[in-house]
């Protein structure tokens, strides 16, 4: 709790969408997130930060339960989505997914049609009643992702043969179609060249006025451009969190600092 | 699109959702089901099949015996002709004494079928290796015929009318008297292992299978492994990437899955027909195992040379040594674990081959050990088909005990493999 | 005699290394640079000696026994001999051999035992001739490499050179056998075809491979038509895939999602065990367990079943498949990145959806290989079919009657005594032919789809 005491304390508790408290997480005897606490608010792009092996990805990983199919990976704390606890034995990993949608560093579209892949996820949860609502859903999902107007004329080609950052707004594509009610991005722009990242943050910044958006990213740029608040992390902790205007200005902690102005990361 | 419409569809979905959950985990629940059922039925078989293998088998690794005072008669055998005395004759008289109350000369043949076949040899080689013994009482334990083997082990069952039966009521009733007078015994049988073949179950044994085996497979190890390894080490290390190399490849992975048997028509042809070797030598039939052994210790040197870093190389070759002073001095002793496995696992399979040694006539029938490479002989698969092929019962049972001892020789070799394999292998 | 040769070769083999050894020493010793470590010149001198005597050895043993068979029968009167058909020639060869061996049966004509004279005489002529050729060559080699040691003289790059040519030959050798296989197949299936029409082989739908012991008899005029004998072995392969390839794609699915690892490093080795056990064990369970046991279930049924069905000797082949298919199988699913399987996952899709729907289907042209190598096993597995299936070629679909496969057709042509000039003999080298070409297309089929596969996702 030490590093929390810096954090704002002007976030609208009740606009807290997940509230993760005292999170630790060991691989094996490798302890890699110590004693984590932050609140994410809704229809806000969060942001997390930090050298690599600084544990945001898997704290990330930690929200949509996706550290349960590594064996030795145990996790602690409590993790609440709209106030209630994700690890509880009755809630179902499957349908927390269908919750919380995730879009990871690789594009990684299954080796099916575009169609296929944005229908997966509605499918598998029978979201569609009929043809012509599937088509809908997809239609609808590829247009909130920005692939549309490049997409409609081969729907049924491979979603593989698409270039890096198509394949990438398709996987976005993809995560939505389900309608989620939080956005997982694990370093969604690392394999995407600059045009490619430029046109997924744009639609980072769209998605936001429907769901909560978390990004991990390597990019400080990216963050301050794409993000409302934004949390550091170092070796585990959970060092500052807070406005990214600010925190980007002046940050409270002196690692915070140091990373900012390139002294360690 | 407004927040609204979004945020209530994204509602009912989760409802829609936790609806279907149920059925969704159900049916993982029934693939898992099947997957376990699948799992459990390899299992089910393999424990069939051992366990009726031991079954059948156990019972061959004991012989019932007969112990019993030969006089030598010297009425019956002289010294001017001991090797064609009627020693049948010998023991025949011997039982008589026992049931003195036989006297037509057929139940007296019938009751001389009590001993194995082989027990006058016995006789007669003792008496020839010391001609002494005429005129003196011998002890004699000798194998009783297969019948009543199988008898004595409950195989034949007392309870069959005697017209189903192998063995007559009285038959049975000379037997049980034998046994009453504490002359039979079930000792451990060693003349599995020490004998060779023969046409009569009671006396056959695996040695000549063993020793064909041994001689098939050292001529199988000396031929294969040199020349695998020289294979992969060309291949791996030193092959220009070209079309004679691609072909080479391909090649050997192809050779990995041709069928057994067609290995045993190009031996048939080539070294028996062109080359006029002799049919039915374990030099033969070890010089085709190499053939077929000789693509999987390539396979299996070359995951090994390749698993070795190229650091090692570029150490090596940093400080001057020439390619094949890298290769000879450090890559391959540093692959060798790897290549002494993965040769015993290709040996433990040629110990199993089958067909090809067949093609070769290597199931012939042979009632000595050979002595060299070049006689005749069978091997451990082969007699093992020559056994499950023969018509007396008790060949069953020496069936499913050489089949033991040939899985037992295969898991010896396996677990030396495995034992390799665990000690040194190498994290890099 | 043999055992001398090869004593002769070590002997000189060693020698030339230490006394070339030594006098590259004794080089240095005096002062000079020597281009080579003395180690590589002794080394240049075994390999110059070693390598053509060993050949010389080898080419001897080869080839001594057809020369000395021809020099022996070549004086033979011709009407004893030369004009005989093959197999009265073996047997005529047989009784030389065994009078020359001390083996004497009845009373011998007087040719056969010059002939065996003959024959003593050759065997210690060619032992003594070959240990003189031995020993001339291995003193020549060990002079020429020895005049060859000097300061100046690479006698690295030259032992290099030799070892280099020496594993290139090991290399080739591969591709010999191959050779061997198909020349040998090629040159007694011509053989065939000159005394049985190709188009009766390959379309004939009658096989009955048994030739009249007398010419007037009428019993077996032999029938040479393949289809029956083919098809027979489609039936077994087909039963032994389908009992092998849902069992095993299901244990591989079980093993490489569901399996904690714990219950995977129990599972996995005794699998290997099914996979380690030879044919002929499950040829011999198929006779004494399997067979039986389907009979008395088809009595139970009141359905005849008959002893040696095809679905018995099928389905234990299909058991032996079990652990191929399985592992092929998880290797495939294993070779599916981790990317797909967390993107599937992260959808809320179960584990079993992940499976079924995305990594199996990206799966399959691995495991298709793995399948259509499973086929060509099947086809031309041997022990199991040659135990538990039948001998006659009934041309039927129905997999509880009998059938007879390529595989059991050529191991009982060719047991027992075999010449190579009746059509019965060789119609198994045709039928191996056709099994060797059979599972060569499959096999390269399928190794390629493997090795495409493999690419992709590398």
């Amino acid at each position: 709790m030490n590093d929390m005491t810096k954090v704002e304390r002007d976030l609208n508790m009740s606009d807290a969408k997940i509230e993760a408290r005292g999170v630790n997480l060991h691989y094996g005897t490798n302890h890699a997130l110590k004693d984590v606490s932050i609140e994410i608010a809704d229809r806000t792009v969060t942001s997390f930060i930090g050298p690599s092996g600084c544990g945001k990805s898997s704290f990330l990983r930690c929200l949509n339960r996706m550290n349960d199919t590594i064996d030795i990976c145990r996790v602690t704390g409590q993790i609440m989505l709209d106030g209630q606890d994700i690890n509880a034995a009755s809630v179902d990993p499957v349908q927390l997914r269908a919750q919380i949608g995730m879009v990871f560093q690789k594009p990684n579209p299954f080796p099916k049609s575009i169609y296929d892949n944005v229908a997966y996820g509605p499918k598998i949860h029978g979201l569609a009643k009929s043809k012509a609502d599937m088509d809908a859903i997809v239609e609808k999902a590829l247009r909130r992702a920005a692939i549309w107007d490049e997409v409609k004329d081969r729907l049924h080609e491979p979603g593989t043969g698409l270039s890096g950052g198509q394949q990438q707004r398709l996987c976005i594509a993809r995560a939505i179609a389900t309608e989620p009610e939080v956005l997982l991005m694990d370093e969604p722009c690392s394999a995407l060249d600059p045009i490619a990242t430029a046109q997924v943050e744009e639609l980072i910044d769209e998605l936001r006025r429907d769901y909560a958006v978390v990004i991990v990213t390597h990019s400080m740029q990216q963050a301050a451009r794409v993000s409302q608040k934004t949390a550091f992390f170092h070796l585990g902790h959970l060092v500052e969190f807070g406005d990214t205007g600010r925190l980007f200005t002046t940050p409270n902690d002196p690692r915070t600092e140091s990373y900012l102005t390139g002294r360690i990361g | 699109m407004t927040d609204m419409t979004n945020r209530s569809a994204g509602k009912s979905n989760a409802e829609h959702i936790s609806a279907g959950l149920a059925r969704r985990h159900r049916k993982e629940s029934i693939l898992k089901g099947f997957g376990i059922a699948a799992i459990s039925f390899a299992f089910l078989i393999l424990g069939i099949l051992l366990m009726t293998l031991v079954s059948t088998g156990y019972k061959a690794f004991t012989q019932t015996h007969l112990t019993i005072d030969v006089y030598v008669d010297p009425d019956v055998i002289t010294r001017d002709a001991l090797p064609r005395g009627a020693f049948d004759d010998l023991l025949e008289n011997t039982l008589v004494e026992e049931f003195p109350d036989v006297d037509s000369s057929q139940d007296r043949r019938a009751l001389l079928r009590i001993f194995s076949n082989g027990a006058q040899f016995t006789l007669r080689d003792r008496v020839v290796e010391n001609p002494d013994l005429i005129g003196q009482t011998v002890s004699l334990n000798v194998p009783v015929a297969d019948n009543f083997d199988q008898l004595n082990k409950d195989l034949i069952s007392r309870d069959t009318p005697e017209e189903f039966r192998r063995l007559s009521d009285q038959e049975i009733a000379w037997f049980d008297a034998l046994d009453e007078a504490g002359m039979i015994s079930n000792p451990i049988n060693f003349g599995l292992l020490t004998n060779a073949d023969s046409r009569f179950p009671e006396l056959a044994g695996l040695k000549g299978a063993l020793v064909g085996s041994f001689w098939a497979l050292l001529t199988c190890f000396l031929i294969s492994f040199p020349v695998g390894i020289g294979a992969a080490i060309y291949l791996e290390e030193f092959a220009p990437k070209n079309k004679i190399s691609d072909i080479i490849e391909v090649n050997i992975n192809n050779l990995a899955a041709v069928p057994s048997v067609v290995f045993g028509l190009l031996a048939l042809a080539v070294f028996i027909g062109w080359f006029g070797m002799p049919r039915s030598a374990p030099f033969v039939g070890g010089l085709t195992l190499a053939l077929m052994t000789m693509p999987t210790i390539i396979i299996a040197t070359r995951a090994a040379l390749k698993s070795v870093p190229p650091s090692i190389r570029e150490a090596a070759m940093g400080l001057g040594a020439s390619r094949q002073q890298v290769v000879f001095q450090h890559v391959v002793p540093l692959a060798m674990p790897g290549i002494l496995t993965g040769t015993i696992i290709g040996l433990a399979q040629a110990l199993g081959e089958t067909a090809p040694l067949l093609l070769i006539g290597m199931n012939a029938f042979i009632t000595s050990a050979p002595s060299g490479p070049f006689d005749s002989a069978t091997a451990l698969p082969t007699q093992i088909f020559i056994w499950a092929d023969s018509p007396e019962r008790g060949f069953v049972s020496r069936t499913s005990a050489a089949i033991l001892v040939l899985l037992a020789f295969l898991a010896f070799m396996n677990g030396i493999a495995i034992y390799l394999r665990q000690k040194f292998q190498r994290k890099w | 005699m043999t055992t001398f040769a090869f004593a002769l070769l070590f002997a000189a083999s060693v020698f030339g290394y230490a006394w070339n050894r030594q006098a590259a020493s004794s080089l240095r010793n005096d002062g000079q640079r020597l281009h080579s470590l003395s180690g590589f010149h002794g080394l240049y001198s075994f390999l110059c000696v070693s390598i053509p005597v060993f050949v010389l050895i080898l080419v001897w043993l080869v080839f001594q026994g057809s020369v000395i068979d021809w020099l022996v029968t070549a004086p033979i009167a011709p009407e004893n001999y030369a004009t005989l058909e093959t197999g009265p020639k073996q047997l005529v060869l047989a009784e030389i051999k065994s009078i020359a061996g001390g083996r004497i049966f009845g009373t011998p004509e007087d040719w056969k035992l010059a002939a065996a004279e003959r024959l003593i005489q050759l065997r210690t002529m060619s032992a003594w001739l070959l240990l003189a050729a031995v020993f001339a060559l291995a003193v020549t080699q060990v002079l020429r490499a020895r005049r060859r040691v000097d300061a100046d003289f690479r006698a690295r790059q030259g032992a290099e050179r030799m070892i280099l040519g020496l594993i290139q030959f090991c290399a080739i050798f591969a591709v010999f056998v191959t050779v061997g296989i198909v020349f040998s197949l090629t040159f007694e299936t011509i053989k065939f075809f000159r005394m049985v029409p190709p188009l009766e082989f390959l379309f004939g739908l009658n096989w009955e491979p048994q030739i009249p012991i007398r010419a007037d008899q009428i019993a077996g005029a032999g029938a040479f038509g393949w289809l029956p004998v083919i098809v027979g072995t489609m039936v077994i392969t087909v039963i032994a895939i389908l009992v092998a390839v849902p069992t095993g794609l299901l244990t591989a699915i079980y093993l490489n999602e569901f399996a904690s690892s714990r219950a995977r490093a129990i599972i996995k080795p005794i699998l290997e065990i099914l996979s380690g056990i030879p044919t002929i064990v499950y040829g011999f369970f198929a006779v004494l367990v399997v067979a039986p046991a389907m009979r008395q279930f088809g009595a139970d049924l009141g359905i005849a079943i008959s002893p040696n069905t095809a679905l018995a000797a099928g389905s234990v082949m299909g058991v032996m498949l079990i652990p191929f298919i399985s592992s092929f199988a998880d290797d495939a699913l294993s070779a599916v990145p981790q990317s797909l399987r967390d993107g599937a996952l992260a959808l809320g899709a179960t584990r079993g959806e992940t499976m079924l729907s995305v990594l199996f289907p990206a799966a399959i042209p691995g495991i298709v290989g793995g399948v259509l190598l499973a086929v060509s096993r099947a086809i031309g597995e041997t022990m199991i079919v040659v135990m538990a299936a039948g001998l006659i070629a009934n041309m039927t679909l129905n997999p509880l009657d009998s059938v007879t496969t390529v595989t059991v057709q050529i191991v009982t042509l060719l047991i027992g005594d075999t010449s190579f000039d009746n059509p019965k003999t060789l119609a198994a080298f045709a039928l191996g032919m056709m099994l060797f070409l059979v599972t060569l297309v499959i096999n390269i089929f399928a190794l390629r789809i493997v090795r495409k596969y493999r690419e992709i996702y590398d």
